[in-house]
Parts: structure tokens; sequence; C-alpha cells
């Protein structure tokens, strides 16, 4: 555990750097989302868009706890996740409308965000694939003999797919530096968990093949960032892997165009009601003691942030067909 | 002792320690391939010379030993995962296809996949429908991935250490008959780069284009042929991707005919692309119809004689080339 983390824990109320970084990486991502769908509605993204609303306590409490060493693997609803990790939101924004200023220079889209300077493999657009390529780079850094640890995010829909217990076996034996979170939102597209498994409780699965599994609210990031610490920890310290179930449930469908219509009201609104955003805000308010106007303050800038990646993302170039056929020319 | 015959495993095995001394980030990993030291006896003594983190048994989880390999590349190491029959490779072909060959692309060639997957195929022993394909048209046809097939020890060699030193997924593809065979490697450094195809015997009225295990087969046929006064040029790709085109058209040029022979299935094959190609930009060097022989159109069946009807023979090669050059009407 680094310095910052140890004076973190041995105080009982969260620091208010943690709080602040919590809700600020959490309305970063809402913004994110929330303005991209409305770009996405001008018809200035193409494809596919996934929205991580709802979900923004798992990515923020999770990233929090890692160090620049450490790696992450996402899902094919990724923003949040690179967010957290510190991607730049003008590289985002910029790839999403397809610029070469983009992260991917236009080639990857929304699901296939990635940056390997900041260690994260990247979002997937098939599903489940994360796990495997997560515990890939934990075995990397056991190769080269470094603690860093490597967080694989996946999904309740990708547990029912093969390679989930193949490679979460591979990281027991091996006892690799990797936690797989999953993000358990209770539907894979639209069939829901209970229709995919006689067992709903997923982190099950993982003490059925003796790895240290956990089951949490995910809506709440501080619980997250606290669960993940001390995950990190037990990693370090040679005693990984570890799964945690974070459950959490979609503020709409699927993707932007579906409407989701077959989720029950009551329990969306029972979701809304904790809200992952509003519990961040709620948590620097009253124990970080931050002004509602000095809260404000942090929200205005991320929203200028990301104003201005569309205006600099709109100005920016495409890549030409003729840098594209010279990319792929040996292919 | 520039004469030094040794066999196509211990060429392998040659290549693999030496990149292994080279380089702290290279690593193995696969079913049976420690202790055991694989089936084909590639990995024999690496576990003792390189410890047990750098060589190590997997749990037959071929999806996510395959995905763990491109994860580890993803992230910078050098892994190199033996998968036991071609045919199983087929579990891990979303690893393969939708992860090691789009990376690079979808990351708008930020992100590498230095990984290689050594695997085996191809007829011999009785071994029946499930163990005894040769697949290799099925990478070949997924733009990012490189193919490579050795013929020889020496190539075996020379190519494997290449294939660790350069920065795409590989998905070299050994052939289970030729792994007793001996051939001529002189000692210290082998290095064969990829796209460069090698004569393996010259000639004047016909090239014959081969590769792998069709390639001893050839050459009995090509020496079968001289001794009827017809001369046959011997090409080996080496690498299927990227293919050496123009060694294929300088030599089609000279000989203005070509038989290509191909182990796989006739239907969809490499062979019929490279036939192609030829007619496309050296129509007019040739003298007769490019001709594929390929494998039959069926699952390999257990029967020796049926095998041994299901691919080509030195027989079935003699027999094609003469009627090529309607040697069978002059004779």
């Amino acid at each position: 555990m680094t310095k910052k983390a140890v004076a973190r824990r041995k105080q009982n109320v969260p620091p208010k750097e943690l709080l602040q970084d919590l809700f600020t990486t959490a309305y970063k991502i809402r913004n994110f989302e929330s303005e991209g769908i409305k770009l996405y509605r001008q018809g200035l993204i193409r494809g596919y868009f996934h929205p991580y609303l709802g979900e923004e306590g798992i990515a923020t409490g999770a990233c929090a706890a890692l160090e620049d060493r450490d790696y992450i693997a996402s899902t094919h609803r990724g923003h949040g996740h690179c967010i957290a990790r510190g991607a730049s939101i003008d590289g985002m924004v910029a790839e999403l409308l397809q610029k070469r200023t983009g992260y991917c220079k236009g080639y990857g889209g929304s699901m296939h965000i990635a940056d390997i300077t900041q260690n994260n493999l990247g979002a997937n657009g098939i599903v489940g694939a994360g796990t495997p390529l997560g515990v890939g780079a934990a075995l990397a850094n056991q190769v080269r003999g470094s603690d860093a640890v490597t967080i694989t995010f996946t999904t309740d829909g990708a547990t029912n797919n093969g390679t989930f217990l193949e490679a979460l076996n591979l990281a027991a034996i091996w006892d690799l530096n990797f936690i797989l979170i999953i993000e358990n939102n209770q539907y894979a597209v639209s069939t829901t968990i209970e229709e995919s498994t006689r067992e709903p409780d997923l982190y099950k699965r993982g003490l059925a093949i003796g790895v240290d599994s956990v089951q949490i609210d995910g809506n709440d990031s501080l619980l997250v960032y606290q669960t993940v610490s001390d995950a990190v920890e037990k990693c370090r310290a040679g005693k990984g892997p570890v799964l945690i179930e974070a459950k959490t449930f979609r503020h709409s469908g699927h993707h932007v165009n579906d409407p989701g219509k077959y989720m029950p009201e009551e329990r969306l609104a029972y979701y809304k009601a904790r809200d992952p955003v509003d519990r961040a805000r709620e948590n620097l308010i009253t124990m970080g003691g931050m002004s509602a106007e000095e809260v404000r303050k942090i929200e205005e800038a991320i929203e200028k942030e990301f104003a201005d990646a569309v205006e600099a993302a709109k100005n920016a170039g495409e890549i030409t067909v003729e840098e594209f056929r010279e990319f792929v020319s040996e292919y | 002792m520039s004469d030094r015959e040794i066999m196509y495993r211990d060429a392998l095995r040659e290549a693999l320690h030496e990149e292994m001394t080279r380089n702290p980030e290279v690593f193995v990993i696969g079913e049976g391939i420690a202790e055991r030291g694989g089936s084909y006896k590639v990995t024999e003594g690496l576990l003792a010379e390189f410890g047990a983190k750098r060589v190590r048994d997997t749990p037959i989880s071929e999806a996510s030993m395959i995905g763990v390999g491109v994860g580890a590349a993803i992230a910078g190491a050098r892994p190199v995962v033996e998968i036991l029959y071609i045919d199983f490779a087929m579990l891990g072909m979303d690893q393969i296809v939708n992860q090691a060959a789009k990376f690079r692309l979808m990351t708008g060639g930020e992100g590498r996949v230095p990984f290689v997957l050594r695997t085996q195929g191809g007829t011999g022993g009785g071994v029946a429908a499930q163990h005894s394909q040769s697949l290799e048209a099925l990478f070949y046809h997924i733009p990012g991935l490189r193919v490579v097939m050795p013929s020889t020890p020496y190539d075996a060699k020379g190519l494997l250490k290449y294939a660790l030193r350069q920065p795409d997924p590989v998905m070299f593809l050994e052939h289970k008959h030729l792994y007793m065979t001996k051939g001529h490697v002189p000692d210290g450094e082998i290095i064969v780069e990829f796209g460069k195809a090698d004569i393996k015997r010259e000639g004047t009225d016909v090239t014959l284009i081969a590769w792998s295990n069709m390639i001893p087969r050839t050459l009995e046929a090509a020496e079968a042929l001289a001794a009827e006064g017809i001369s046959a040029e011997v090409l080996d790709p080496r690498t299927l991707v990227p293919l050496d085109r123009e060694a294929v058209l300088k030599s089609v040029a000279k000989t203005n005919r070509c038989v290509i022979v191909q182990e796989a299935v006739r239907r969809g094959g490499v062979g019929s692309d490279i036939a192609s190609i030829i007619q496309e930009e050296a129509f007019y060097d040739l003298d007769a119809p490019v001709t594929v022989l390929g494998g039959m159109n069926t699952p390999i069946p257990f029967n020796l004689a049926l095998e041994q009807a299901s691919v080509p023979q030195k027989e079935n090669i003699v027999e094609v080339v003469k009627r090529v050059l309607h040697a069978d009407l002059v004779a």
C-alpha cells in the first residue's frame, strides 16, 4: 500500500481528498455519458454507444484504489473505466467523433478505446473477452517480477461464458495479482440474471474454485474503493486473485437505441434512489464538509472540459483513406 | 560444425532456448510442456533451465490460454502459447480473430500484440478427424495475423526466432510429421525473416509451390519427375502471411507453369488464393492453367488408405505435374 493509502486508512472518516476524487470521477463519467448521448442524438456519433449511467460507482471506486503501474481491462460499456483510469476527455470525445486526434485515431470507436500508456488494455466488443486478457497482463507482470495488479471489469452477462471460469481459474492456480470485478447490472442486454442462472449470487462462483470472493453494493463508490483497496493489498502480498461482485443497475437500456422497456419501473426507482453520483456528492458534502456551491464549481469545470473537448474534436481532422491503406499495407 | 544436422523439434527448442536467454520477457505456457517437455518434446529441458515462472503447464483451457497469451503480449511480454493440436485452437478463435488480430488497428496502431501461438496440424499416424486438420486458411483469411509454416529444421529455428522479435500475432503452424525429420542447421544465430520464400529445388519446366509437410513430399515428386526429364522448381513460401509474391511471380515467369500443392482441403484454401494472384499478375507468363492440388473436401478418416487418399501423395503430384506439362500425351 502506498503512503497515501495508508494515511487514508488510518482515519475512520475518509479524507476529503478521497471523497473529492470519487465525486469528481463519478461526475465526469455521468457528464460524459449524458452529454455523449446528446451528441449521438445529433448524429455526431456513429455506431454503438453503451452508456455507463447508473454504474459509475464501480469504475470510480475501483480505479481510485490503483497505482500507475497497475493495469485494467474493460468491457463494451467501457467509457467509465477509461475515465476513471485517467483517460483524457479530449482523446475520448475525439474518438467518438471518429477524429484523428482520438485515442484510436478513429479506427476503434466507443467499444475499443484503449490507452496502453495508462496500462489500460481497452474496452472490448466481445462480452467476456477481457477476462483472459486481464489474466494475461497479470501473468506478464508476475513473469517480470512486478507487483502490479490487474483489474478486469466484466459483466454478469459474461459470467456464463466459458472463459470466465477458465481465466479466473488460471489466475487462481498461478496466484496472480488479478482482481475480477463483475459489474452485475442484472441484465445481459434484455435477459435477466435470474433467467441466465439458477444462482444469481455470482460471487459464489469464485468460492467454488478457491478464490476469495465478495458481493458488494456497486453504487457506493466509497465501499467499492475500500473493497478494491483490500483486494489490491491482498494481491500485492501474493494472496490473489480476488473476485468482487458489485451489484448495480443501468439507468437505461443496453445501448442508446434500446429504451429498456423490459426493466421494471420499481427496480429502476430503487436503484435511482441509490444513485452512485448522488451518493458520492452527498458524501463529499456531509463527510467531506464541502459546500454545495463548491461542489457545483467542480461540476461546472467538468462540464466545461467536456464542452471544450467537443469543440476541439469538431475542428479536428480525420485519418485519410491513403493513410489507412498505408497503415494496413502489410496485412 | 557448419554441417550439423538436427531434428525439427530440436531446432524449435534451440530457438526457444536462445530467445528465452536473450529476452527475459519470453515465456512459454501449454499443456504438459513443463516437466514432461511437451507431447513432441519441443520444450524439454526448458523448465530446468528457466524455471517455473517462465515455463508452465496449464489446465485444459484453450480459449483462455490463448487469451492469456494475447493479454500478456498487449502488456508488453513475449508469450509463446503451445496448443497441442491446431484442432484445439478452434476453442480460442475469439481471442485469435477478434482480439489478437484486431488490436493494432482498433487502437490506431498504439497497441501491439507480439504473441506467438505454436501448434501443429496435418495428417499422419491415424489420429483421425479431430487431430489431423490443416487449418492455415482460417488464419490466412484474417487480416492482422502472421501465418508461418516451416518445412525444415533450419526454417523452423530461424522463423521462430524472428517471430519472437517482431511485433505482431503469429500463428506458428508446425506439422506433426516433421518433428522427427532432420536437416541442416548451422551453429549460431539464424534468423529467417517473414515474407521471404525459399527455393528448395531449382528447376525450369514448372514451379511447384508447397509448404509444411508438402515440401518433403513435393521434393520427392520433383526427384521422380527429374528421372523422367522434367525439371521442377520447388518454392516454399515459408510464411503464407506475409506472402512473398515477388518470388512466386519470378519463379512462374521463369518456368511458365505452376502447380500448388496443399495438404489442406482444396475448397477455400490458400492455394486457390495464390493461384488467383498468379493468374491476375502473371497471366501472360503462363503456358498452362495454374493447378491446385489440394486435399479432398472431407474430414480426415481414420483408415490408413482413406487417410492417404484424403491428402496429396507423391504419385498425385507427379501425375498432376505431367498433366500440366502434357507430358502424359508426349509419352
